[in-house]
């Protein structure tokens, strides 16, 4: 708790009588910031009587005199409770508020579900991003395994959410625009509407507990219900609001458990406790994004937990009580639930599909289909075998070789060696003795193993040549050696000798297949056999460089295991043994998410989406069509809407910091004032920082950004301005003198406010709900005129 | 008046002979043989050509980090006299007689050896006993890697002398402002951390992590004094602007004027000129600015101009074309339309010249008086030696088959019409009735029919094969998102074109451009695109051999070779001492945990040191763990190529840590005096262990003398190091 939240103890009025006699005198005042210490008790509920023991003693007479009594406060609990004693009264009195709330709710989600659900068939073929997850969720149908850079959760419900509507993973979805026809795709959306949907209410609900204000919570719903960006993102089959759901899900969960603070290990408390665990785990298992709402409800929790060490009428007892309780729900649960997502992943994939490639050899032997699967195959590598190399870089390929030679001004002109990430027949190679050239096919030789620090040839099955290096750079990596395949039937020379070395073993050990990871060093010159991981222009087919590196350093690059071994001479073995745990599956799928994500790099001349781009509305994302006579959908935050917050985040940050400056300087503030800064501070702070946490990270982030990465901040900052808009109007209207024309004021900016919002999505509505006709630069287009920016492409 | 005569003139000195003593024996440590060895040695290499571009007074960019640095350097050569000859080609290789060596290295070794007393005096306001003080000072002396990195031509000593500089000047600051607030020592010293700031920002980028730093322990500071009801609104207000004055503008002005001298002194055209805007290579002198001295400002119909795409990356390159045509069939067996090759040609050529002409005229010629072309008109644009027209059509580009082909259009009469209007449009315009002009003007072609933009798709390999003449591709971008440099261009050579004759055309334009007006940029227009190119500029490489990942730094599992002898086995390297480096990571691990453990304790209202001791223990870590922190942890954000030498600002403030956490122990937690006399007993071993090791190193950190083949093999303390021993 720091200073400025606490009020001083002892000694200063808590209110102006003038104030105070005027709100009293009209119990009428709806939303007015009423004056705590004078509002006649309204249905205490048990938990303000155990906040505030004998609470009303103080409050009858300040109501008669004015001033407000010092009241019984002082000590680190009565800080405590005094800190959240304030909330109640602000809200609206008892007889308006009771029905009034939860039709506001009902309203906020029925409009919501109205704007989300309309029009959702439309258009009934493949928008945008689709493609991905429409086909992800057919590969969980389908069992089949895949790859992809977001961890399962979001694509494992989008098909649980196809099944059980009915869609039977039969669509191939392969671009974006091609019909559904038959298929039953409605489900997946309405999944995706529904979840979407909920982020209304939720963002009510956050802002109606931190500011205990009905206007406020309502001018963010309004602003969520009417932003076309959060209406088109929810329409379409993708992680987005699932993300977005859990997101919201685990604030909300965060605030309602403070709110529980004040009886700590009660049912409710546990619950939403637990709730917020679960809902962090959901949001880290649609994408690593969530990573940032789970820093927002960390950074909460210490704060909490601080407070709570400071107050010393709590045992260590108590404390290790609270603590073990927030480890319990806030890091073990989330860790278990987001592991059984993976246990159910690895279950329900088991079929070998496109994704293979991206991992480990022991990793596809668990995959059925995969050549690996059940497979048994010689365990020593042996003279005269027959492999193939796999880089253990995350999709590092297969060592390969083709006819084509190295073109002219690159190198030397000889052939090619690459790394190739399918199968294929000009991946094998054949381990031969550096000194001599002996058949050892023939089944009468004996058969000698490969043992570590050999000197080896490699031969180029299908060519006949030998994998050869030498003082020539590389095509891409300039430092680098490069590497061909030289020597005719397999005679070359001295270049083409490799010593084979096992990672952390000694020498004269056997070499296995698969487990083995193999270092290649060139023996003229001491390089090192790598792949750079940067892929070759056309004349090398887009395969991946493979060079000679002679910087030796220990990398996933430089190393190889052998992966098919073909030796008739040595007994097979089943490679059962291979089987990795669950652990060094979740760890390996992890590594490829995490490479896979930071290898999503911008191309050198890409225009891409800067994340300055995003608040100001800069430039949205075409889901669908083109040309005038498509059906086109266009991604774009409602300007007013996105324009508003823009402006609203500058506002609170100077509101929040006089606020701040003036508590610090021990102005003296009405008790009024006092509670609205409080709101603006605690609340709007817990707000903003939410914002900073899931905007400002994606400035330092390598990969390719889109305009939708700023939706989850932005639902941050629609809350935000419901808190300062309400903040700044009440604060206003104490300024005026009657009563009722503040009053009216504050009701007048507060409506003035929803009506622009309201207006605004009259008038872009399109954007969402689809545009047919001509584009808005003619002028019978109903989007004429609304081309505001240059950059918008509708 | 004459009170001397009553009364004798008595001056008192006080004089620290501790900080003398420190100074002199810091200055002995890094100036000792500061001219041996009389070769190049490692970054000397690099920052030496930018102190003999300094010399010669050409213009270059050094995408690395802002001038400052590489002028104190150049200060260095100047003072010594050098003329900038020596070509700096090789690490290892042997200095010409015109080299002052020694002055060139001098400036650097100095700061290097000042931040022995700074130490000392930062303990000292820290309010650490001397004892402390000092024994940081001869960590820092007796600190190998930061010796070696004094005594060369390199940047980081200096950088580390203006870190200390501001952290001192601060304290002093800080400390002054309790008693004396706008004296004129506490304006002296807010002043110089602002300048100390700036300097250290100007000489590496770098500096920013402690600048940033001391501007929150600034901000922290006003806030409590926002809190102390004793300053009235008034004050608080001075002081607040006080701060903003000396912390912000002035350290923004400096940096301002080190670009301002920067781009005085480098007035002639260079090698990195083509990095830059044309309007920015004409500002300099010979270059580009010797061709279009007095062109014409405004390009207008039948005005002769070649355009440069502004991208200028890999290559810069002029819009081209030539005679030869685009095969039918491309190695792939896509076709194409068999018109003829437009191209981006990164030589200057007469096919790179072009006609502006107005569709709705026959003549190629500049009326009397000239019509301007302004922004959204529609032109043609006539290749001057084909007079074919610049065309483009719905057909793939040979090597981006998702853009459109540009050709120069033939008329092979089958129903493929000619498509050759372009709108001009001037994308730094001010007005939309801008007019066209040369070299300032950014402009996009956007075609009339398909509205493809022109584009340079230059990216390494789109070069065109053999039958291109290996020039590289120029297509009709479709999807034209936003902006991109490489769909702009600028008129680079320009003249109105006056011969209506195709054969005299040819011959006007083989002649070279008539030129007499000079376009100067303002300064702020100059530092813009400048500052903006330092910051974008990226180097392809990304791997050295001696480069290292941050996480190497703090166990010193890495070094780097700086120079080998070329016949004996003397060598030097940067190699730190490991004691102090083990210490100082065993210092800031009791830091963090002792201070966790103080705070928790004291949440509960327990108070373990007396409160006098609990302020400087805080501001201490405050600075020390916090510098260390900002300087050390946002390496491992960074992608670019990382050395060790990185790591030294960073260590520095560990360093300095060492002695504090040590007094700490000794003054609150050995209580008794046995412990007391055990920890000072374990103390003179450690220090002399640090010693050692020093003495160990140091012909490895000097060059001298050079060791033997077992000697240098007992060096190897760690496997991970890499001393070079010569093959017998």
């Amino acid at each position: 708790m720091s200073a400025s939240d606490c009020p001083q103890p002892q000694g200063r009025p808590l209110t102006s009588g003038l104030g105070c006699s005027r709100t009293a005198a009209d119990p009428a005042g709806l939303h007015l910031p009423a004056c705590p210490a004078l509002r006649p008790p309204r249905t205490p509920s048990p938990r303000m009587r155990r906040a505030r023991p004998g609470a009303g003693v103080p409050r009858m007479p300040a109501a008669g005199g004015g001033q407000a009594e010092p009241g019984p406060r002082g000590g680190p609990l009565r800080q405590r409770e005094s800190r959240r004693l304030p909330a109640r009264p602000a809200a609206p009195p008892a007889p308006s508020a009771g029905p009034a709330r939860p039709a506001a709710l009902a309203l906020v989600t029925l409009l919501s579900f109205a704007s989300r659900f309309h029009r959702l068939p439309e258009p009934p073929h493949v928008c945008w991003d689709e493609t991905h997850f429409g086909k992800m969720g057919s590969y969980y149908i389908n069992r089949t395994f895949f790859f992809d850079v977001h961890p399962p959760l979001g694509k494992m419900l989008i098909g649980l959410a196809g099944y059980l509507s009915g869609y039977d993973g039969t669509f191939p979805f392969q671009k974006p625009g091609d019909r559904y026809e038959q298929h039953n795709y409605v489900g997946m959306r309405g999944f995706c509407a529904f979840l979407g949907s909920c982020l209304v209410p939720f963002a009510y609900l956050i802002v109606l507990e931190l500011s205990k204000s009905l206007p406020a919570a309502l001018l963010a719903a309004f602003i969520l219900i009417f932003d076309t960006g959060c209406i088109t993102l929810s329409q379409y089959i993708l992680l987005d609001p699932i993300l977005m759901f859990f997101l919201m899900g685990a604030v909300l969960s965060m605030v309602k458990c403070n709110s529980c603070a004040d009886r700590p290990f009660s049912a409710s408390w546990w619950f939403w406790l637990s709730l917020t665990g679960v809902n962090l785990a959901g949001a880290m298992g649609v994408k690593f994004v969530g990573l940032f709402v789970v820093l927002l409800v960390g950074l909460n929790t210490i704060y909490d937990l601080w407070d709570l060490l400071g107050n010393l009428s709590l045992s260590l007892v108590m404390f290790g009580k609270h603590l073990l309780a927030r480890v319990l729900c806030l890091i073990l649960l989330p860790l278990a639930l987001y592991a059984a997502m993976f246990a159910v992943h690895f279950t329900v994939l088991n079929k070998s599909g496109p994704g293979d490639g991206f991992f480990s050899s022991a990793f596809q032997s668990q995959l059925i289909g995969n050549n690996l699967h059940n497979v048994s195959v010689p365990e020593h590598l042996a003279y005269g075998s027959v492999v193939t190399m796999k880089n253990l870089r995350m999709a590092g390929g297969y060592l390969h070789s083709h006819w084509h030679l190295y073109p002219e001004g690159i190198g030397a002109r000889q052939q090619q060696v690459t790394a190739y990430l399918h199968k294929d027949l000009n991946n094998l190679w054949i381990i031969k003795k550096h000194d001599s050239d002996t058949d050892l096919s023939d089944p009468s030789s004996p058969v000698e193993f490969v043992r570590h620090g050999d000197i080896i040839r490699l031969e180029h099955k299908e060519t006949s040549r030998n994998l050869h290096s030498h003082q020539h750079e590389a095509p891409l990596t300039r430092k680098h050696f490069q590497v061909t395949g030289y020597g005719i039937n397999g005679t070359g020379d001295s270049n083409d000798f490799w010593r084979i070395e096992v990672v952390g073993r000694k020498a004269g050990k056997l070499i296995k297949v698969l487990r083995s990871q193999v270092r290649l060093t060139h023996v003229a010159t001491g390089c090192i056999l790598g792949s750079s991981g940067k892929t070759l222009p056309k004349w090398g087919w887009e395969q991946v460089e493979v060079t000679c590196t002679p910087y030796l350093k220990e990398s996933p690059n430089s190393l190889w295991n052998f992966e098919d071994h073909i030796n008739p001479k040595l007994p097979n073995i089943s490679l059962d043994v291979l089987k990795p745990s669950f652990a060094e599956m979740l760890l390996e799928s992890h590594m490829v998410m995490i490479r896979g994500n930071s290898g999503l790099k911008p191309k050198d001349n890409e225009v891409t989406s800067k994340p300055w781009h995003w608040p100001i509305n800069y430039q949205g994302l075409r889901f669908s069509g083109v040309n005038e006579t498509d059906y086109r959908v266009y991604l774009l935050g409602n300007p007013v809407i996105w324009w508003l917050n823009l402006v609203t985040i500058g506002l609170y940050l100077l509101i929040a910091v006089s606020t701040a400056v003036a508590l610090k300087r021990g102005v003296q503030l009405t008790t009024e004032l006092k509670e609205l800064s409080r709101v603006v501070l605690r609340g709007g702070g817990q707000i903003t920082l939410g914002w900073l946490l899931h905007y400002f990270p994606f400035f330092m982030m390598g990969r390719v950004l889109y305009f939708h990465h700023y939706f989850p901040a932005m639902l941050f900052s629609s809350m935000l301005t419901g808190i300062t808009w309400d903040a700044l109007l009440k604060f206003c209207a104490g300024f005026l003198s009657p009563s009722t024309t503040a009053r009216k004021v504050y009701r007048g900016g507060f409506l003035t406010l929803v009506l622009l919002i309201t207006y605004s999505f009259y008038l872009f509505h399109p954007l969402s709900y689809g545009m047919i006709g001509p584009m808005a630069s003619d002028p019978s287009s109903p989007m004429a005129g609304l081309r505001w920016m240059d950059s918008w492409e509708f | 008046m004459l009170g001397f005569l009553k009364k004798p003139v008595v001056v008192t000195a006080e004089i620290n002979m501790n900080l003398v003593a420190l100074t002199v024996m810091g200055l002995i440590s890094r100036l000792w043989g500061l001219s041996y060895p009389r070769a190049v040695v490692f970054d000397e290499v690099y920052y030496g050509q930018f102190v003999s571009l300094y010399m010669k007074r050409i213009f270059f960019v050094d995408d690395s980090g802002p001038p400052f640095g590489n002028m104190l350097l150049a200060l260095g050569g100047y003072l010594g006299g050098f003329d900038g000859n020596f070509l700096w080609n090789r690490i290892g290789a042997e200095y010409s007689i015109n080299v002052p060596v020694w002055s060139l290295r001098l400036l650097p070794a100095l700061a290097g050896a000042l931040c022995v007393p700074l130490a000392y005096q930062i303990l000292i306001e820290l309010q650490f006993s001397h004892c402390a003080a000092l024994g940081a000072a001869l960590l820092i002396l007796l600190e190998n890697s930061l010796v070696t990195q004094s005594r060369f031509m390199l940047l980081e000593s200096i950088l580390i002398f203006f870190i200390l500089l501001a952290v001192l000047s601060y304290l002093k600051f800080y400390n002054l402002q309790r008693h004396s607030s706008f004296s004129g020592s506490w304006w002296f010293w807010l002043l110089l951390t602002g300048v100390a700031c700036s300097c250290a920002v100007g000489v590496k980028y770098m500096g920013l992590f402690t600048y940033v730093l001391l501007l929150a322990i600034a901000g922290l500071h006003f806030w409590h004094m926002i809190g102390d009801q004793n300053f009235s609104n008034v004050s608080l207000m001075c002081h607040f602007l006080a701060r903003a004055l000396a912390l912000i503008i002035i350290p923004m002005a400096m940096y301002l004027s080190f670009f301002y001298v920067h781009l005085t002194l480098l007035y002639r055209s260079g090698p990195h000129d083509q990095i830059m805007t044309s309007a920015f290579q004409a500002s300099l002198e010979g270059g580009l600015a010797r061709i279009t001295q007095g062109q014409p400002l405004e390009v207008a119909y039948g005005s002769q101009i070649t355009l440069r795409n502004v991208l200028g990356k890999p290559l810069q390159c002029w819009l081209h074309s030539h005679t030869n045509t685009y095969p039918i069939r491309y190695e792939n067996g896509r076709g194409s339309s068999h018109q003829q090759q437009v191209t981006c040609y990164p030589f200057k050529d007469v096919n790179n010249w072009w006609i502006v002409k107005d569709p709705g005229m026959q003549q190629l010629v500049v009326s009397n008086p000239p019509r301007p072309v302004r922004h959204g008109h529609i032109v043609q644009l006539v290749h001057g030696i084909t007079t074919r027209y610049l065309n483009t059509h719905d057909v793939a580009a040979p090597l981006s088959p998702h853009s459109q082909e540009v050709s120069c259009y033939i008329d092979y009469n089958i129903s493929m019409p000619a498509q050759n209007l372009w709108r001009v449009e001037i994308l730094n315009r001010e007005s939309d009735t801008d007019v066209w002009k040369t070299i300032l003007s950014e402009v996009r072609f956007v075609h009339v029919n398909t509205s493809a933009v022109l584009k340079a798709s230059a990216v390494i390999g789109a070069s065109l094969p053999e039958w291109g003449y290996r020039q590289l591709e120029v297509v009709g971008e479709k999807l034209s998102k936003g902006y991109h440099q490489s769909m702009v261009w600028n008129v680079e050579e320009h003249r109105y074109g006056k011969s209506q004759e195709q054969k005299e055309r040819e011959v006007e334009l083989h002649s070279p451009t008539q030129m007499d007006i000079s376009k100067n940029l303002s300064f702020m227009a100059k530092f813009t695109e400048l500052q903006w190119k330092i910051l974008t500029l990226k180097n392809e490489d990304t791997e050295h051999k001696y480069s290292s990942s941050a996480l190497d730094w703090i166990t010193m599992d890495t070094n780097i070779a700086y120079w080998l002898h070329p016949t004996s086995g003397a060598q030097i390297h940067l190699l730190g001492n490991i004691v102090t480096w083990a210490s100082a990571n065993v210092a800031a691990l009791v830091y963090t945990c002792l201070s966790l453990w103080y705070l928790v304790r004291r949440r509960r209202k327990i108070y373990d040191i007396p409160e006098g001791a609990w302020q400087p223990w805080v501001s201490a870590g405050g600075i020390c763990v916090g510098g260390w922190a900002v300087n050390y942890l946002p390496f491992f954000l960074m992608e670019k190529t990382l050395f060790l030498y990185h790591y030294l600002p960073a260590l520095t403030f560990q360093i300095l840590l060492i002695p504090i956490v040590l007094q700490h122990l000794s003054d609150h937690l050995c209580r008794s005096l046995l412990l007391k006399s055990m920890f000072s007993a374990l103390l003179v071993a450690w220090f002399s262990s640090v010693y050692l090791v020093y003495s160990t190193f140091s012909p490895v950190t000097y060059g001298e003398p050079a060791l033997s083949v077992t000697e240098l093999k007992d060096l190897r303390w760690k496997d991970s190091w890499n001393i070079l021993i010569r093959k017998q």
